[in-house]
């Protein structure tokens, strides 16, 4: 295996999928949101009324992209491998406050870094919070932190996730009265590319990430962990070509694809250190989880069971947060907001003790 | 050789698993993983160190045998 190669593999694939966000933003996906694992899947939550954010409802083709093309691809390649069994339910509470870290902050560490290539500079917080957030859960993954072994299932539980979605797709095209679609002009999950393209994009992104095994976290957690820079070289490469796809379609179009600074920026608000607190707490979940929301989709669809817990988890959480109005706005964050982004910090600090101090009582 | 079993393990635990055991500065190691994530990882990471790596594939399980 040709380590070089290896790198080489990802820098490509980050360019490729920057282009992608960069477009599907050109095609009618709202601005700096090309992809959002968290808030597509919280409109795919909306669509299917788990919660009633009017503005906020669409089944996004790009999940159910990601998913299948990892699917296809994993299956064409023989990776792909039913198992689960790591500490399941530990997972799904790491998964929903993962939600509630993303929605604080307004986006997943993907559109973090579409924020950041949009001149977003409310994102410069949430990366810092996000970087403190992957060091303290390096701290415990250095102190043994551990959710236990995955164990080999049947094949349909590996397939379950991948036919969910097929199911969702026929949703979508046959827009029965039951599913939910936020109106024309009526807030962000009525900005959309059409379907065939979003799926187009989730299919090609999710085969390129499982190809590369390309993580958001994994990126920042290998550098720290072992000084290996493999995965954060696609997160840089998504970045770059995201940055110069928005300022080319800045200066070719009459559109606005990047403006540098942080009052009126697209599906963004102002307060720091909310932002900064709300990656924090994706961050920390995430390296307990090992891997971002994306990555969590894309190891779904390879069969791991443990990942598509997780995804629930995420739909779970996206649904209380708009239940229960802990998601930010434009306007900034809200006092449930913020105490639930504090609970959730504590109750991942609470699973990564448990989970890296406690003694073995079971034998394995 | 030390022997690890790194199985049903994702990733970085195998790599933390070798990362500590070659704390212990033997020259060789011998870690069974059970996908090709883990595979690679540890494999890269063995290599960083200074390692030689060489794999065999038994019904989805993978040896991987690393020597300096």
């Amino acid at each position: 295996m040709g380590l070089k190669k290896g790198k080489t593999e990802i820098l490509v694939a980050g360019l490729v999928i920057g282009i992608i966000a960069a477009l599907l933003v050109l095609f009618g996906n709202p601005v700096n949101m090309g992809f959002c694992i968290a808030c597509f899947l919280r409109d795919t939550a909306g669509a299917l009324g788990l919660h009633q954010a009017a503005n906020v409802q669409y089944i996004r083709p790009e999940i159910i992209g990601l998913v299948l093309g990892s699917f296809l691809l994993a299956t064409f390649r023989k990776e792909f491998s039913p198992k689960g069994g790591s500490a399941p339910l530990t997972r799904f509470v790491l998964g929903f406050f993962v939600m509630i870290g993303c929605l604080m902050f307004l986006g997943c560490p993907f559109r973090m870094i579409l924020r950041l290539a949009g001149g977003d500079l409310n994102a410069v917080f949430g990366m810092v919070g996000f970087v403190c957030g992957i060091l303290l859960g390096v701290f415990f993954l250095t102190k043994g932190y551990s959710l236990k072994r995955t164990y080999q299932l049947p094949a349909l539980e590996g397939r379950l996730l991948p036919i969910i979605q097929v199911v969702l797709l026929v949703l979508l095209i046959a827009a029965p009265v039951f599913i939910h679609f936020t109106e024309a002009g009526g807030g962000p999950g009525a900005l959309h590319a059409p379907i065939i393209i979003s799926l187009a994009a989730g299919l090609i992104v999710g085969a390129l990430a499982q190809k590369t095994r390309l993580c958001m976290v994994g990126g920042i957690r290998d550098v720290v962990l072992f000084r290996e820079w493999k995965l954060l070289i696609g997160f840089v490469a998504i970045f770059v070509s995201a940055l110069v796809c928005n300022l080319i379609f800045t200066a070719a179009t009459d559109g606005t694809y990047f403006t540098l600074g942080f009052a009126g920026q697209p599906v963004a608000h102002t307060d720091g250190l909310w932002n900064a607190l709300g990656m924090l707490l994706t961050g920390f979940g995430c390296v307990l989880l090992g891997g971002c929301p994306l990555r969590q989709l894309v190891l779904s669809g390879e069969g791991n069971t443990d990942s598509a817990i997780t995804v629930i988890g995420l739909v779970a959480g996206a649904a209380f947060a708009h239940n229960f109005g802990l998601a930010s706005s434009g306007e900034g964050p809200t006092a449930n907001g913020k105490i639930a982004v504090v609970i959730g910090i504590v109750v991942v600090a609470l699973i990564a003790c448990f989970n890296t101090f406690r003694k073995d009582t079971a034998k394995a | 050789m030390k022997l690890l079993d790194a199985r049903g393990l994702s990733c970085p635990e195998p790599v933390m698993m070798i990362r500590k055991a070659m704390a212990s500065g033997e020259n060789a190691y011998q870690i069974v993983v059970d996908n090709p994530t883990a595979r690679e990882n540890v494999t890269r990471y063995a290599v960083h160190q200074g390692y030689q790596v060489s794999a065999e594939e038994k019904d989805g399980e993978f040896t991987l045998s690393i020597t300096k």
